[in-house]
């Protein structure tokens, strides 16, 4: 297709006014961290609210509290995922579809839809406590989908006949996937893992009606404080904290996957 | 492994059936019990009603709630600018993202689309509470960054709502379309130009009939997340109102009868949209 120079200066200059608009606002919120007053406009540096949100009680039980959902539903979601992804790869099944529907199904729903659906769930028909537990099997539903299509990916790309190979040589099916699927799968797996951990991390929506006594978690933080314009520095700092804990895996799994 | 260990792992091998069911049994039992099952409860107490002396709930099932939905104008209203927004939002989304992934795809050279790639992924990342939040400090009437520098803001409410969800959601378009342009073989553009298409017929006769099922995904993202919204709603929206705040106004009284029975109208708009969508291809591009 033949683009005129014009043409290309203008999609190059609409693609850097995009990136403008895309970093603006995460570059302010950076900035604002360290803003010496507690104001909206930066008015001087200094690092008192780093250091302030760094001996937080109520910011440390909650950085806890994110990172210990998101690692036991990312590790749920890695093994429900996987096995979902092989049974669907694999085998041709009625109703095989509609497997897949429902395992994306959480995320093409708006949050509070699902959000609402778990809650009265739990209270209601199960009777639970909303707590730790509930908020986990909420955030495993919406991460499984990552880590399926991370690995139905995988598996498309993958030669069959390798599976076939090794079944041929004697391997029983246990086998075969520690020696051979496992091994090819593994820095999908590990993409896949990262990406549900970020999503699991910065989830509020469905954390909001799932989460109950003894968890809290970051964003509930920061939704909690960001209206009270004396904990406006330390929400900052947080926003900023939050930011760089999902960028690091976010950045890793986009490496993996482009290797 | 021992003779009866391997026997049982021989037998396992031949039978397709119970293979399957260890591979399926786990994740449909979570997918279809936990979570399909209670969507199914939420559709069932959308049909029953609040006592309001008692404000228990009243397991009688009736149309009550739908009618009141339709009946009362309020709530008719905050439909109808719910679906507006929601698709505002997604023409916006998808006609910015179209020229930008073009770019990434089609034009730049492979440095700096790895480099953009990147960078249009990351804020995805980058937490959603907190770009809204730091859209409000942007458009603060008073003393936000957008007066103080450009000396005017359109304020809070309807457009700043707009404007946000399409920022929050914008990488969620551009990355399926960009994926969708990457599969796009550029000898397809080639051939319609040297049969004389030019570079608008091209684009409307090969480019976008081919990217149909990634243009579809890249909306589902974009309408799905803006219909429930309530979050940015509350942060930059002033005092409109969407679907969403109306479902946690009502759920937050226990009226959960009721925030059900709106909770169904988006979810019954994305399970016929996807299903619509479904057949173009587009949920594998997701």
């Amino acid at each position: 297709m033949q683009l005129s120079t014009a043409a290309r200066r203008l999609l190059a200059a609409l693609a850097a006014f995009v990136m403008v608009f895309l970093y603006a606002p995460i570059a302010y919120v950076v900035l604002l961290s360290f803003n010496k007053t507690r104001s909206i406009i930066f008015d001087g540096f200094t690092t008192e609210w780093w250091t302030k949100t760094f001996h937080n009680e109520e910011v440390r039980t909650a950085l806890a509290g994110s990172v210990k959902t998101a690692l036991v539903a990312t590790s749920l979601a890695l093994i429900l995922g996987t096995l979902a992804s092989l049974a669907v790869h694999r085998f041709e099944f009625f109703g095989r579809d509609a497997v897949s529907f429902a395992v994306i199904l959480p995320i093409a729903l708006p949050g509070i839809v699902t959000g609402i659906a778990l809650n009265s769930a739990f209270r209601r028909i199960l009777g639970w406590r909303l707590g730790f537990v509930t908020l986990v099997v909420a955030h495993t539903t919406f991460c499984i989908v990552v880590v399926f299509n991370n690995v139905v990916a995988r598996l498309r790309r993958l030669p069959g006949n390798l599976a076939e190979a090794s079944s041929d040589l004697g391997a029983d099916p246990f086998q075969t996937f520690r020696h051979v699927t496992f091994p090819l799968l593994r820095s999908a797996l590990v993409a896949g893992g990262l990406l549900a951990f970020a999503l699991s991390f910065d989830e509020i929506v469905v954390t909001t009606f799932t989460a109950g006594a003894g968890i809290s978690t970051l964003p509930q933080f920061i939704l909690g404080n960001y209206s009270r314009p004396n904990n406006l520095p330390i929400v900052n700092v947080v926003a900023v904290t939050v930011l760089v804990l999902s960028l690091v895996p976010a950045w890793l799994a986009q490496r993996l996957t482009d290797a | 492994m021992s003779t009866a260990s391997k026997g049982i792992a021989r037998a396992f091998a031949r039978r397709r059936w119970a293979q399957l069911t260890v591979l399926l049994g786990a994740p449909l039992a979570w997918l279809v019990v936990i979570y399909i099952g209670a969507l199914g409860a939420l559709l069932l107490t959308s049909f029953y009603s609040l006592d309001s002396f008692t404000f228990t709930v009243v397991k009688k099932a009736g149309l009550q709630n739908f009618r009141e939905l339709l009946d009362v104008s309020v709530y008719r209203r905050v439909a109808l600018r719910t679906l507006t927004v929601a698709l505002a939002v997604t023409v916006i989304d998808v006609a910015l993202a179209l020229p930008i992934a073009f770019y990434l795809a089609k034009v730049a050279t492979p440095r700096i689309r790895r480099i953009l790639a990147v960078a249009i992924t990351l804020p995805l990342w980058a937490s959603y509470l907190v770009k809204a939040y730091a859209w409000r400090t942007f458009l603060d009437p008073e003393g936000g960054l957008l007066r103080k520098v450009f000396g005017l803001s359109p304020g809070f409410g309807l457009p700043a709502m707009v404007l946000v969800l399409g920022y929050l959601w914008l990488p969620y378009a551009i990355l399926p379309i960009y994926a969708g342009l990457e599969r796009l073989p550029d000898s397809l553009l080639e051939a319609s130009s040297d049969l004389g298409g030019r570079a608008g017929a091209t684009f409307r006769s090969v480019v976008i009939p081919l990217l149909l099922p990634a243009l579809l995904a890249a909306s589902i993202f974009t309408f799905s997340l803006s219909l429930g919204d309530y979050i940015t709603v509350g942060i930059v929206g002033g005092k409109t109102q969407m679907i969403g705040n109306v479902i946690y106004a009502n759920f937050g009284v226990n009226n959960v009868p009721f925030a059900a029975a709106f909770a169904v109208v988006p979810m019954l708009i994305m399970v016929v949209y996807l299903l619509v969508v479904r057949r173009s291809g587009a949920l594998e591009n997701l």
